[in-house]
């Protein structure tokens, strides 16, 4: 556990999640008897890119879903920019696991990414032609621009998840939140998407991402956040993605051949 | 037909066959995608306890009473289905299979133990309703539709079926782009702020409003078949949900339409003397809508199913 125990690290602390764009105290996610998630804390720098990794069944997207206010917390205090989040969901985007919605709804691409832009529309206001022009140019932004009248069953998995991603861009956020971004998409959806999420980094937005790839963690991410139900380790990827806290997270679940790889990755 | 005929023996039956068919086919487009069509059926089983108690409390067969008892036991199956599918977080078909079946049973049990058997709560009444019988009398052709007298005396049902209709039309137009995304993405919604458990709740209200009133008019066979067929008929004929929902109220229309029609000639036709049944021709025509729709629609191939979850 690399928790900060003593009190001057608390106070630390507590000044860092003021400015945090993601401050999560004490979380406890349960679904039935067992928790899937177990007093967890995070703090999530900004201007960064946060994986959030961890074995299967780990928690990791339950902890993402509850910051979220998606699953209901047992406990737990979130903070986005240092408000309660319902004041700051305006500032959040979010890219759900492509599998978690029936792609054979009856609608085009680019009414999906419409869909990000329900914030600015409210219930009743009028579509305009900007507003279209806006979704576009997200479109364009993850190279989809000519699928936009497309129906979305028609696309491969790899184009789905980029049409999640145009949404997300199109919410204009200041955090993106991605669950699991990289599963099952092809190697130019990969590339695309890493694109996309270093650009927003460089504009001074936060990306955070449940990420289950160890290989790829330490080329795409600038910091680590590891879960097993509880938090194991907290920080930058030299601090927190080490032989030691793999361990400790992953236990004798990482194959031989995935630790040779990861020392590879790692040098 | 001229109009003097027509008027007071088939417009207005006609009319409450319509508004019902489109008052059950709009909500039924978003259960449909939602995998809550069932509801339909759950709430016609339901409302017989509704219907019971509300005769105990009473002591007499009469609509509003009943209509009021039957909203209530629907609205209280329509929470137990949200409560026992979010608490047992088991999928909605479950959770109504469970409600309506227990609440059905409720019903004839507490029929049974009172004395409201030797009453004529009949089976057939409440599956084929009593289209046929809501003519408008005091008509005598198009010009009674300006004749306030004559109007006064249109059957209870359609000024009651017009206002459900409107009622159904409002909730879908306000809510549209909310019910949208809620039903595409439920996660995403909420992380938009839309309390998607609220307006979950509100549209399976709206779809119990519309059935109890479609109920009490045309009876539970045109309800059942209207929640259904119209939407999966349409969602084959288009990829959009705009598209969706205009052809089935078109295709509501149309089974509304042809199926009184059918049922008042087509055994004519046949050579036949009776007439059948307008309620079971009405559900017929929408299942030989969607047999065809099925069959030649230009969007009835399935591409888009989730994997896993």
């Amino acid at each position: 556990m690399l928790d900060l125990a003593c009190s001057d690290g608390q106070v630390k602390q507590s000044q860092a999640s003021e400015n945090s764009p993601l401050a999560i105290q004490g979380l406890t996610v349960s679904y039935g008897q067992k928790p899937a998630v177990f007093s967890v804390d995070m703090t999530v720098e900004a201007g960064k890119m946060t994986a959030i990794i961890g074995p299967n069944g780990a928690g990791k997207s339950t902890m993402l879903k509850a910051a979220l206010g998606i699953v209901p917390p047992v406990s737990g205090q979130i903070q986005v920019f240092g408000k309660p989040l319902d004041a700051q969901r305006a500032r959040i985007a979010y890219v759900p696991q492509r599998a978690s919605v029936d792609w054979d709804f009856p609608t085009r691409v680019i009414d999906v990414v419409l869909m990000g832009l329900y914030r600015e529309l409210g219930l009743l206001g009028r579509l305009r032609g900007d507003h279209k022009a806006k979704a576009m140019d997200c479109l364009d932004r993850v190279g989809m621009g000519d699928f936009a009248t497309r129906q979305i069953g028609q696309l491969s998995g790899g184009q789905q998840q980029r049409v999640f991603l145009a949404r997300a861009l199109a919410q204009g956020a200041d955090l993106y939140l991605l669950d699991e971004p990289f599963a099952g998409v092809d190697a130019a959806t990969e590339k695309a998407i890493i694109g996309v999420l270093k650009s927003l980094r460089e504009a001074g937005k936060t990306v955070v991402v449940v990420h289950h790839d160890l290989a790829t963690v330490a080329d795409y991410f600038d910091n680590v956040f590891l879960i097993n139900t509880r938090k194991v380790a907290e920080g930058t990827v030299a601090e927190a993605f080490t032989a030691e806290t793999l361990q400790a997270a992953y236990g004798g679940r990482l194959a031989t051949a995935q630790v040779d790889q990861l020392a590879l990755a790692l040098g | 037909m001229s109009g003097e005929e027509f008027v007071p023996l088939s417009l207005t039956p006609l009319l409450i066959g319509i508004f019902a068919a489109v008052a059950c086919a709009l909500p039924g487009n978003f259960l449909l995608l939602r995998k809550q069509a069932l509801i339909g059926d759950a709430i016609s089983h339901v409302v017989l306890p509704g219907i019971v108690v509300a005769f105990l409390l009473t002591g007499a067969i009469s609509a509003a009473p009943m209509m009021l008892g039957a909203a209530g036991a629907a609205v209280v199956a329509v929470v137990l289905i949200e409560a026992i599918r979010r608490l047992g977080r088991i999928e909605p078909g479950a959770a109504m299979g469970v409600v309506f079946t227990t609440m059905f049973a409720g019903g004839v049990l507490l029929l049974e133990q009172t004395d409201t058997s030797s009453v004529h709560l009949d089976v057939e009444h409440a599956l084929y309703g009593n289209l046929e019988s809501l003519i408008w009398l005091d008509a005598v052709g198009w010009s009674s539709l300006l004749d306030v007298q004559a109007l006064a005396h249109l059957p209870v049902e359609l000024p009651r079926m017009a206002l459900t209709l409107l009622a159904v039309t409002l909730f879908i137009a306000m809510f549209w782009r909310v019910l949208k995304i809620s039903t595409f993405d439920e996660g995403f919604a909420r992380t938009l702020g839309i309390r998607t458990n609220l307006l979950g709740l509100a549209l399976v209200i709206t779809a119990a409003v519309a059935a109890v009133a479609a109920f009490d008019a045309v009876g539970s066979i045109i309800v059942i078949a209207m929640f259904i067929c119209p939407p999966a008929a349409a969602r084959m004929m288009s990829n959009q949900l705009e598209g969706q929902v205009a052809w089935s109220v078109g295709f509501a229309v149309l089974s509304a339409v042809f199926g009184y029609v059918l049922a008042g000639y087509g055994p004519l036709w046949l050579g036949a003397q009776d007439a059948v049944s307008a309620a079971g021709m009405i559900a017929t025509v929408s299942g030989v809508i969607l047999a065809a729709a099925a069959r030649f629609g230009p969007c009835r191939t399935r591409s888009g199913a989730p994997v896993g979850v």
